[in-house]
């Protein structure tokens, strides 16, 4: 019979109830952080993702966020997961593979909790009072040192270090840490990162990756114009350098002998005269246009001695108003009223085999360039994440200036003070919360399990060291010991950690308040061959 | 097949290719329908309460919905079944209308239609079922008035208001800090209330949400928020006492209706139009800047050279504003008196007093990636509000905004009828009480109707209770002998184990016509059902 319970749904839609969905969920989260666990701490391992696309590109990478974009995820569960991965890039930066881990830690224990046959309600509530206590925990043992440009840069720098230690750049990181710091520090806590561009060019190593401290852009100076300017008045244009088209709605030229078009044609010209003109009128020896420029009106700038810059894309030009202080033009009516850019210096540059336009001594001087140069693109394209990882980190710890330290040090102080408060809690809820410090303390664990180290022994001295008051006891990766993570200088943005006990403890929530999944028939797609 | 015969003796079908379609009929129909309905409401069932669990959905294209809400796990749920489909346009209309309680609905129909499915057993007619639910439904519904208590607020006075939207709000994911949300909630409504009318106009509250932070950051802003940025990134991204003109015309050159060309055969004729075209963009500037505008809205995108213009004027923009936003701005920013705040559709018409005024304009940038939003602050008229949500995913904003609408429908419903009833399955109790009762005095076969009716309202109290981890049929029975010893129509389930069972002191409320309309809807729903006595469906082919 066609009508019925079974089938209430469309074809090929699924249900799952109860136990099994919780078991699903369970499942593929925890399969999702297991897969991101390895690339955990300085010493985590890299993935190799290949893309399905055409010609199977290779990504290396040891970031959470971009492995996990990059899966074809079916479970919903560790969907959510992506998803929180996702935002807390979006929104920190790092601490990406953290998030998914934590939360996945938190769901592994939540299953043996279950297991016991504890409501999720009931584990959900202890997870929450959990959260709040670590949260508080963390935050007063926070340090802020904004008030001391001395010690704050120092912070920086150590968060910063920090951060590429488990990348690719951790072999020069001190290099790199001074490339971000700076950089982040010439915004002056604008905290806008679309300042600082990165360029990359393969090539060298990348200990040669450098900071410069003007703008470059990636394109050509058109032929036959100076190669060098000084004292640059910069008109910088988004406007159509070909042939303007007609924006009167109907307009259409109609013409009934050659000798017509041979007017319009030069009245079409002229016209493109006049607006060089015009565009020269303001007094300028640099030009830089969003859209293509022609020969004509190229021509016409060579001979007024003018650098013409084409086909600049849209960030550039941004940018490049942003830094030399001009302002993008679109008319060019009112010469008195447009503001130029300037620069000292306007000059092409040579950086392995590739040209580019270099700007310097600039006005704001916000803006600057990193270029790194590495061995492959996949080098490259690794190190552009990472570097990226460390200067959303520096731009968060500008706004907020509290830091906490690293290695271990934080999960383990959050997991003591929870287990006090697991004490103090009565009844069902502080076996929740007892789980809670449990998957805490596993962060420290898979630290040092990716380091090849006893973690067992590790995570238990680190306890004991921690039941001290003032502890600053920590995972020493590089002498496999307990260590003073302070004297190391292995520190951590509060906001960072912050964000991903918050957003861990909010995903392992809704996934344990799910009992039922339905899965809707999948949109049918034409094969297209 | 049915055959038929015409007045030539030709046969004619009626129903074509029977054996194609599947068909059934009488007492085997209305069991199919009402397997189908029961199903439904089996899967809201665990939903319902405080301490009701999720339903996780995927989508056709894969999204995932995280969801406590009703309506919503129906809506997204792609039904197949045509009693489904009822019980999931059930949902919706109790959603339309009331706004909340659209899980409790389902599970009424459910239950009221298990019992039916006993009762056509016994061999009673459904249709005689059918009147008896309508005469226990009044019973209940009349008793709901008479069991309701008014509930005094003023606009100085909000936390009674507050009380009831956290009973909301207490049953979803945002529960951790349903107080912060309740208040929210509460202060939106009054913000935009009528109440003198006692109307509340939902249309002025956005709600809108961002990714990113966590819940606790979620907070009302006497204002707008677009989710846009200034059409220029050089222009000034803070406004203080802004003159906004509100455009819906494009900065381009006219685009008449009428269909025409412009045809071109001189130089002289281009030049001029060349002239032309210049004159318009600056004109249309010129105008805005001539009303003394500080800051232009408009519907449409703008031409480079417009908004090059605009800049240079130093006239800040922004582009490709939605209707909706903009009549908000507008009602936003309007004075009470007939100026300001008016949509202007055409750039001549743009006069000073046409202009709407804000305190406050800036434009917010959030997280590591180029996310920017307008804040419209301190308007004139704060009669327009907007909820902003913040969150650490996007299924949690997804839920926040599905639970603050649930918050803000219970708000308005108080403002226009401050009548409650307590919840926590004390008013269904009580009804079954009453209805019970009323059933030993109706002669006829109805008797044996109203009786389930009464059964089916206890498993609204009943659920609550298994959902909490209580023993079910314990914690009715218990509840319900002492609501009789007592007299008092406030106990129910104490789903939070809070050690009282009076919803009074737990501030447990609902709205009464909420509850009414619960009642009412859902038995219309099942007569429909128990009325079908034929199911014919094409074939799937």
């Amino acid at each position: 019979m066609a009508i019925g319970s079974e089938n209430l749904f469309k074809e090929e839609a699924t249900e799952e109830k109860g136990e099994r969905a919780r078991m699903a969920s369970f499942i593929g989260a925890i399969a999702i952080a297991d897969l991101v666990k390895t690339t955990l701490g300085p010493k985590g391992m890299d993935k190799i993702l290949q893309s399905t696309g055409r010609g199977n590109s290779v990504t290396v990478t040891n970031d959470g966020a971009t492995i996990l974009k990059s899966l074809h995820i079916d479970n919903p569960a560790a969907r959510v997961l992506v998803d929180i991965s996702k935002v807390q890039d979006d929104e920190v930066g790092d601490g990406t593979t953290s998030v998914v881990v934590l939360a996945g830690e938190l769901l592994r224990e939540a299953e043996k909790l279950i297991a016991k046959n504890i409501h999720p309600m009931t584990i959900i509530d202890g997870y929450r009072m959990a959260a709040e206590c670590a949260r508080a925990a963390l935050e007063k043992r926070a340090r802020d040192n904004k008030a001391d440009p001395v010690k704050f840069r120092e912070d920086l720098l150590n968060i910063a270090m920090t951060t590429l230690s488990s990348k690719i750049l951790a072999q020069d990181k001190l290099h790199f840490a001074n490339l971000a710091v700076d950089a982040v520090l010439r915004l002056k806590g604008s905290g806008n990162l679309e300042a600082i561009q990165i360029i990359k060019k393969a090539g060298g190593s990348l200990k040669d990756s450098f900071l410069d401290e003007g703008f470059i852009l990636d394109k050509k100076i058109g032929i036959g114009q100076p190669k060098r300017v000084e004292n640059a008045k910069i008109l910088v244009a988004n406007t159509a350098m070909d042939t303007d088209k007609i924006k009167i709605y109907g307009a259409r030229v109609r013409v009934d002998s050659m000798a017509k078009i041979g007017e319009i044609e030069a009245a079409e010209k002229s016209k493109m005269r006049q607006k060089v003109e015009k565009i020269i009128g303001h007094g300028i020896n640099c030009f830089v246009n969003r859209q293509l420029i022609y020969n004509f009106p190229e021509e016409l700038f060579a001979d007024a001695g003018i650098l013409a810059i084409e086909h600049a894309d849209f960030d550039g030009i941004e940018r490049l108003a942003l830094v030399t202080g001009g302002e993008i033009a679109s008319t060019f009516d009112n010469p008195e009223s447009v503001r130029l850019g300037h620069c000292k210096l306007i000059e092409e540059i040579m950086i392995g085999e590739d040209k580019l336009i270099h700007f310097s001594g600039v006005d704001l001087g916000q803006a600057c360039t990193i270029i790194l140069r590495g061995a492959s693109s996949h080098v490259l394209d690794e190190a552009e994440r990472s570097l990226h990882d460390a200067l959303c980190v520096l731009q968060q710890t500008v706004g907020d200036s509290r830091v906490v330290l690293g290695g271990g040090w934080p999960e383990v102080l959050m997991a003591r003070h929870v287990d006090e408060l697991a004490r103090k809690t009565p009844g069902k809820k502080s076996l929740a919360i007892e789980s809670y410090a449990t998957a805490l303390r596993a962060i420290p664990t898979i630290i040092a399990d990716n380091s090849g180290l006893d973690s067992a022994e590790l995570v238990a001295q680190l306890r004991a060291e921690h039941a001290k008051e003032d502890s600053t006891a920590g995972i020493d990766v590089i002498l496999g010991a307990v260590g003073n993570v302070e004297k190391l200088g292995i520190f951590e943005s509060f906001k960072v950690k912050q964000a991903v006990l918050l957003s861990a403890t909010e995903a392992a929530e809704m996934i344990l308040r799910v009992d039922d999944i339905i899965k809707c028939a999948p949109r049918q797609r034409e094969d297209r061959m | 097949m049915a055959l038929a015969f015409d007045e030539f003796g030709r046969p004619f079908i009626i129903i074509r290719e029977q054996e194609q379609k599947a068909r059934v009929r009488g007492i085997e129909a209305q069991k199919a329908n009402i397997m189908a309905a029961k199903a439904v409401a089996r899967i809201l069932r665990t939903s319902l309460g405080p301490k009701g669990m999720d339903k996780m959905l995927q989508s056709p294209d894969g999204d995932v919905t995280i969801s406590n809400d009703g309506a919503t796990i129906l809506e997204q749920m792609d039904v197949d079944n045509q009693i489904g489909k009822l019980m999931v346009e059930l949902s919706r209309s109790q959603d339309y209308e009331i706004g909340d309680g659209t899980t409790g609905v389902v599970v009424t129909a459910g239950a009221l239609l298990e019992q039916a499915e006993l009762l056509l057993d016994r061999g009673i007619h459904p249709i005689r079922i059918a009147e008896g639910y309508e005469m226990a439904s009044k019973i209940a519904v009349e008793h709901l008035s008479n069991i309701a208590t008014k509930f005094e607020f003023s606009s100085t006075n909000i936390e009674p208001l507050v009380q009831t939207c956290m009973t909301t709000l207490s049953s979803k994911i945002v529960s951790r800090c349903k107080r912060k949300l309740a208040e929210i909630a509460v202060k939106a409504v009054l913000a935009v209330a009528d109440l003198e009318r006692r109307d509340v106009n939902l249309d002025l509250i956005k709600v809108e949400g961002k990714v990113g932070g966590k819940l606790e950051d979620t907070e009302l802003i006497e204002g707008i928020i677009v989710d846009k940025d200034m059409s220029h990134p050089q222009m000034p991204k803070r406004i203080e006492n802004a003159k906004i003109a509100i455009l819906t015309c494009p900065f381009e050159p006219p685009k008449p209706k009428t269909k025409h060309k412009v045809d071109i055969d001189t130089v002289e004729k281009f030049e001029s139009l060349r002239e032309q075209e210049r004159k318009y963009f600056d004109e249309m500037v010129q105008l805005c800047k001539d009303a003394g505008a500080t800051l232009v809205i408009c519907q449409w995108g703008f031409d480079d050279e417009a908004n090059h213009l605009l800049m240079n004027r130093g006239l800040p923009a922004v582009r490709w504003v939605g209707g909706v936003e903009l009549e908000l701005i507008a009602i936003a920013t309007a004075l009470l008196v007939i100026t300001g705040g008016r949509i202007v559709p055409r750039f001549q018409e743009l006069t000073p007093d046409k202009l709407g005024n804000a305190g406050l304009v800036r434009e917010k940038s959030f997280g590591t990636t180029k996310d920017r939003m307008l804040y419209i602050e301190q308007c004139s008229n704060s009669r327009a509000v907007t909820i902003f949500i913040r969150g650490g995913n996007k299924m949690i904003i997804e839920e926040t905004k599905r639970s603050i609408h649930d918050a803000l429908c219970v708000a308005r419903n108080l403002i226009r009828n401050n009548a409650i009833v307590y919840g926590g399955g004390s008013a269904e109790i009580s009804m079954s009480l009453v209805v019970d009762a009323a059933a030993d005095k109706i002669p006829g076969v109805e008797q044996y109707a109203m009786r389930a009716f009464a059964e089916a309202l206890d498993a609204v109290p009943m659920a609550l209770a298994e959902n909490s981890g209580l023993q079910p049929i314990d914690t009715l029975t218990a509840v319900k002998a002492q609501q009789v010893k007592e007299k008092n129509p406030h106990l129910g389930i104490d789903c939070n184990n809070v050690g009282t069972n009076d919803m009074k002191e737990q501030n447990v409320f609902e709205t009464l016509i909420g509850k009414q309309q619960q009642i009412l809807l859902a038995t219309q729903v099942v007569k429909m059902i128990l009325k079908i006595d034929d199911v014919i469906t094409p074939s799937s082919y």
